[in-house]
């Protein structure tokens, strides 16, 4: 998993959507969430890189 | 008894059936083993005593009257702490779980394994809430490798591995959302089969990811495997994604060998970033099988970066009320992860679920030419307790985050895949994953059965006692 941190603040997203999520953040929970999201930013970059067709849609079957 | 005493299910089940054992005998001795031995490994968080006795009793009552018996009759067997057990509160390797209400009734896949004769003896140790690669558990104490006890079992099914490795049980049920099975198969040496997505049902188990959850069978023999898989297999109208496909029992072809079959090696992602020893297992199993043709899975990186996505977010979403009302009660690890997956935009998800689609009909397209493709099961050996990063290739990664890299892409798909146990030398195994295309589960069985027929794969009991 790439860990390059892609253009965003983490710890500003972080403290902004917590609220909205309903969650109470201790200050020393923040470094691991911090770093958690931005691996997380990492693979939605990566997976944003590959050019899906519009018409792709998404289909949580897998019968053959 | 010693190690090499300990039989696998088959062989009891025969004994049993042809009189030559007594169930309750069997029982007796599975509990006073983990009694002696459990202490040091850490596999169970529930003994079952009276209800296995129970069972073991009625069992020789119905032998003596002559009813016919199932294929598993009298096999002590245990289950990982997220299926339900009646009587008991489904933990799921939690301490916020502890606080609901017991089970009314066991889960579908118990239910099953009891009526083909299996008798319950415990529930399993696992990572908290199944978000792990480890067997650690803050709550319970962590599953201990029985091969090498300062070594992780690998998870979330440590308790799992532990078990049939320390020769507690002869057959243990695990899940895999995104290795959990394999991974701990390969760690402590046995089998494992994570069968195609809604081959079995989950029914009466916690989820962890809905999308991506599986249940199967562990064991220390390809047959039990099968036996197990087989004696689970049927529609389930209790879970939303159980096939409706007329059951396909592995274990009257298990014999048939490889003829035929067209087996190739995974090249490319799975062929880097991870150790020589790795790549060495499965060139082994290769060899072995006269696999020399290499495939590649298409964008291999990108699908396990979109399981991780969709695991963090459905995992979330799914445990949000318990972020916000009892985020002390997580272990901290597991808390962070979550709390980090609640604030993925949608898009970022919708565009993972939508890749997923994508890769699976490419994937599926490569099965057109291959019938079994080979691949690690991990990057590496079983890393040691507490042991928080390793290197691969030369970088320094988290240890609990990486451990799974080789098995996301194949379950991202839901394929079905026996993970089989490689011993290259005197250290601890390696694992290695036979892959299949959905629903020929019977494909990766033979395969597997193949390797231990010929002895490349084994899963010998530890010297514990």
């Amino acid at each position: 998993m790439p860990e390059t941190p892609p253009p965003f603040d983490p710890d500003a997203y972080a403290a902004l959507a917590a609220p909205l999520l309903g969650l109470a953040i201790e200050p020393d929970w923040m470094p691991p969430i911090t770093a958690n999201l931005r691996v997380l930013a990492a693979a939605a970059e990566l997976v944003a890189g590959f050019a899906l067709p519009d018409e792709v849609e998404a289909a949580p079957r897998f019968e053959a | 008894m010693s190690a090499a005493a300990i039989l696998d299910a088959a062989s009891i089940a025969t004994a049993i059936a042809e009189r030559r054992a007594s169930a309750r005998a069997t029982v007796a001795d599975a509990l006073d083993r983990i009694d002696r031995i459990d202490g040091r490994v850490g596999a169970f968080t529930d003994v079952l005593t009276d209800r296995a006795l129970a069972r073991a009793n009625a069992l020789d009552a119905a032998i003596g009257r002559g009813e016919p018996v199932g294929p598993l009759a009298g096999v002590p067997f245990a289950v990982k702490n997220l299926i339900d057990v009646a009587g008991l509160p489904t933990r799921a390797g939690s301490k916020i779980n502890r606080d609901r209400p017991p089970a009314g009734r066991d889960g579908t896949v118990v239910r099953r394994l009891e009526a083909a004769g299996a008798i319950l003896v415990g529930a399993l140790n696992m990572g908290e809430y199944a978000y792990d690669f480890t067997g650690e558990n803050v709550h319970d104490g962590d599953a201990h490798n029985p091969h090498a006890l300062d070594h992780m079992t690998g998870g979330s099914s440590g308790g799992s591995g532990a078990a049939l490795a320390a020769g507690l049980v002869p057959l243990t049920l695990g899940s895999d959302t995104n290795g959990s099975i394999r991974v701990p198969s390969a760690f402590c040496g046995c089998f494992g089969l994570k069968p195609t997505y809604g081959r079995i049902s989950r029914a009466g188990s916690f989820p962890f990811v809905g999308s991506l959850d599986h249940l199967g069978p562990m064991a220390r023999s390809v047959t039990d495997l099968a036996l197990a898989y087989d004696a689970m297999q049927r529609p389930d109208s209790e879970d939303p994604v159980a096939t409706t496909r007329t059951p396909e029992p592995a274990a009257p072809g298990l014999e048939s060998g490889i003829g035929g079959l067209r087996i190739a090696v995974a090249g490319g992602y799975f062929a880097r970033s991870g150790d020589r020893e790795a790549f060495a297992a499965v060139a082994r199993v290769a060899e072995a099988l006269g696999a020399s043709r290499t495939v590649e899975f298409p964008e291999a990186h990108r699908a396990r970066a979109a399981a991780y996505l969709i695991t963090a977010a459905e995992g979330a979403a799914l445990h949000l009320d318990r972020l916000r009302t009892r985020p002390r009660d997580f272990d901290p690890a597991v808390r962070d992860r979550l709390i980090a997956g609640a604030m993925i935009p949608a898009p970022f998800v919708e565009r993972a679920q939508r890749f997923r689609r994508w890769y699976r009909n490419a994937v599926l397209e490569l099965f057109g030419s291959v019938d079994v493709i080979l691949a690690p099961a991990t990057p590496c050996r079983a890393p040691k307790g507490g042991q928080t990063h390793f290197v691969l290739d030369g970088v320094t990664l988290p240890v609990r985050a990486n451990i799974g890299l080789f098995t996301q892409p194949i379950s991202f798909i839901g394929l079905p895949v026996v993970a089989v146990p490689v011993r290259l030398d005197a250290g601890l195994p390696l694992g290695v994953q036979v892959i299949a295309a959905p629903w020929r589960e019977d494909l990766a069985l033979r395969v597997a059965r193949q390797l231990e027929r010929d002895g490349i794969c084994t899963a010998p009991v530890a010297e514990l006692s």
